[in-house]
């Protein structure tokens, strides 16, 4: 869930937005008296950045492979099978000749390939984890080859439902088969063998992305070194698969939904808005909400008397909804919080510690105080698992009043673990014996 | 600085134990018994700051409440459970000990004893709280807020069932102290490993 960059563009839509946007500013400040107090309280090499772009990857772009051609196509965990699959990735930073410094990045629900950096010089959206990635920061580009992929399933240029079945010719529209999360690691680690990387030094991410993190730990045991998971569950929790079915059927609701069949035609934006208004709700905190908005009335000194947006939070949420529709495909939305609810790593297993089992990774779990959506008690649940286990597992929360989005807005507080954790994973990273290893190759 | 209390509880700690370090801190102690003992060690602490220096020295640890206790582990799943000059600072020490006993097959805890002669002088003379390097908090801002006595603390273990298996005491952090023949009265810093030797008491 790419807020971060919902929150910028809502800059133009008056009071609400801005307010939003503050999150921006907020870094900024944060910035300086953090560059202020250099030098004097500094545990481990957390680099101290006095100018948010000093620390960027600069302009970056997509690139696109095509894994699982047939006859290889992905065998699904739903049953059927699909290929081939096209996948958008970005990459940051350098491989090594050793190719133990390759990290993973997995993104939410929302997010897409472009985590760091700029596509144009002028854009005004920088990629969505950006305040984590780039020369001398959490993930430090100079030391670490940075890798984020568009999910399966998604509409950011890897396949999903509005890309084209072979088989028709046609747009797949709802004849796209169900994936799931065990479904988009394994197409992960198909961009991992393309790219020549045999393990990764570290998988992390932060709720969906979370997920990935954790599936990829068990699916693809000896290919991971770290996992980083943060804001995010071993098993969706039920509040979230009611909120994903209250936004899947204000889309199937919308007439231009067509089942799903209304590509080239007007597309199910109200009902795509609507979905990602009620996600929005559960992005943020309690808190958050009445310190951005109160009951601030946007650009109206009394009520109206009317259904209008009077409210600041009606006007932000309609037009983070509507600003959604014009970047992200409605059936895209429906695949993946679907992929979401069926996430459930103890399934089919005696219990979550069973699950984890497999696991050679070592593990840092993060969680934040004020998140509605993955509340800590969900991540310490994962760290107990863990434990049962006796793998090696730390427990970060941080203390933040901004919700679920705090991953996304929390850099001064997530930055130091991370790149302790990352420094700490490199000095004791193996790489894959030699019997397993994958056949590389360039791009 | 180098640790002596640190010295005297690894002796303590069996080559290859299983560790858990209560209010772990920077992780030094548990890099120690990592380094020297070769431990499996994790830690506990509160402080996200000491939780980030034990990340960076590549240490298991949980950032979490002590007081919250120990309720994620099985009776007797961890060789030894460490509480190191913590105890004075739980908002719960009692119930904290006897969890300890309960995970632990050993407990080893060390505070600064506050019958020590110069922390009675400094009431009895002064008539002032008593402040040292043990104790280095004025009154208004000590996180210290259950110190105890060698007696209190050995009371404590007689009140819980549990058997001192081992006791050191030391005069100053940073070296040996000789043998002190009332550590009530003569030491500043008490160390005890104790065990479970009969079910806790009800209540």
């Amino acid at each position: 869930m790419d807020h971060t960059r919902s929150h910028t563009s809502a800059v133009t839509t008056g009071a609400a937005g801005s307010r939003a946007a503050d999150t921006h500013a907020a870094d900024t400040h944060a910035t300086d008296t953090r560059a202020a107090a250099a030098g004097t309280s500094q545990i481990g090499d957390v680099p101290v950045v006095a100018d948010p772009d000093a620390g960027s990857v600069g302009l970056v772009k997509a690139r696109h492979v095509t894994v699982a051609r047939p006859p290889r196509a992905l065998a699904l965990e739903g049953g059927q099978s699909l290929g081939p699959i096209t996948v958008a990735y970005e990459t940051y930073g350098t491989l090594n000749e050793r190719r133990d410094n390759a990290v993973l990045v997995s993104h939410a629900l929302s997010g897409d390939a472009h985590v760091a950096g700029r596509h144009k010089p002028d854009d005004k959206r920088l990629g969505w984890w950006d305040m984590l990635i780039g020369p001398g920061k959490a993930l430090d580009t100079e030391r670490y080859f940075v890798i984020c992929s568009n999910a399966l399933g998604g509409c950011n240029g890897t396949t999903g439902p509005a890309s084209i079945d072979p088989a028709t010719g046609e747009r797949f529209g709802t004849d796209f088969p169900i994936i799931t999360i065990a479904d988009m690691v394994n197409v992960q680690a198909l961009l991992l063998d393309k790219l020549g990387i045999p393990k990764l030094l570290a998988t992390i991410g932060g709720s969906m992305g979370g997920m990935k993190a954790l599936q990829f730990a068990v699916a693809h045991p000896e290919r991971a070194h770290a996992v980083i998971a943060i804001a995010t569950a071993a098993q969706q929790p039920t509040k979230a698969i009611a909120f994903n079915e209250a936004g899947r059927q204000a889309i199937m609701a919308d007439p231009e939904w067509h089942g799903g069949a209304y590509y080239g035609q007007k597309t199910p934006r109200r009902g795509l808005s609507v979905a990602r208004m009620i996600g929005h709700i559960t992005y943020l905190s309690d808190a958050a909400m009445r310190e951005k908005f109160g009951r601030r009335l946007q650009d109206l000194h009394d009520y109206s008397f009317t259904f209008s947006a009077d409210f600041e939070v009606e006007s932000y949420l309609r037009h983070q909804g509507l600003a959604f529709t014009e970047r992200f495909d409605a059936n895209s939305y429906l695949y993946i919080t679907r992929a979401m609810d069926y996430f459930d790593l103890a399934r089919g297993k005696a219990s979550l510690a069973e699950a984890l089992r497999p696991a050679q990774a070592r593990f840092l779990v993060m969680s934040f105080s004020s998140d509605g959506l993955h509340p800590p008690y969900q991540l310490k649940q994962i760290v107990s698992a863990l434990r049962a286990t006796h793998k090696h597992v730390s427990y970060y929360e941080v203390q933040s009043d901004f919700g679920h989005d705090s991953f996304l807005l929390e850099r001064f507080k997530m930055e130091g673990v991370i790149s302790a954790f990352l420094a700490s994973s490199a000095a004791t990273f193996t790489p894959l014996a030699a019997s397993g290893a994958v056949a590389g190759g360039a791009v | 600085m180098d640790r002596f209390d640190y010295k005297l509880i690894e002796e303590m700690v069996p080559e290859g134990a299983t560790v858990l370090d209560l209010g772990c801190g920077d992780g030094e102690l548990l890099a120690e018994l990592v380094r020297e003992r070769h431990v499996q060690g994790s830690g506990v602490d509160v402080d996200p700051a000491a939780v980030e220096a034990c990340v960076g020295r590549g240490l298991s640890v949980f950032h979490g409440d002590l007081d919250e206790g120990l309720a994620d582990y099985l009776d007797g799943s961890i060789e030894v459970v460490i509480l190191s000059f913590s105890l004075q600072q739980l908002h719960r020490p009692r119930m904290l000990v006897r969890e300890m006993a309960r995970v632990g097959r050993l407990a080893i805890v060390s505070f600064p004893n506050f019958a020590h002669w110069s922390v009675r002088g400094q009431l009895l003379a002064r008539g002032r709280m008593p402040v040292s390097e043990e104790l280095p908090y004025q009154w208004y801002e000590t996180p210290n807020i259950h110190l105890c006595t060698v007696n209190d603390f050995r009371d404590l273990c007689r009140r819980e069932g549990l058997r001192i298996e081992r006791e050191a005491y030391l005069n100053r952090f940073d070296r040996p102290t000789r043998r002190l023949r009332r550590p009530n009265l003569t030491a500043r810093i008490a160390i005890f490993a104790v065990a479970r030797a009969a079910p806790p008491p009800a209540g």
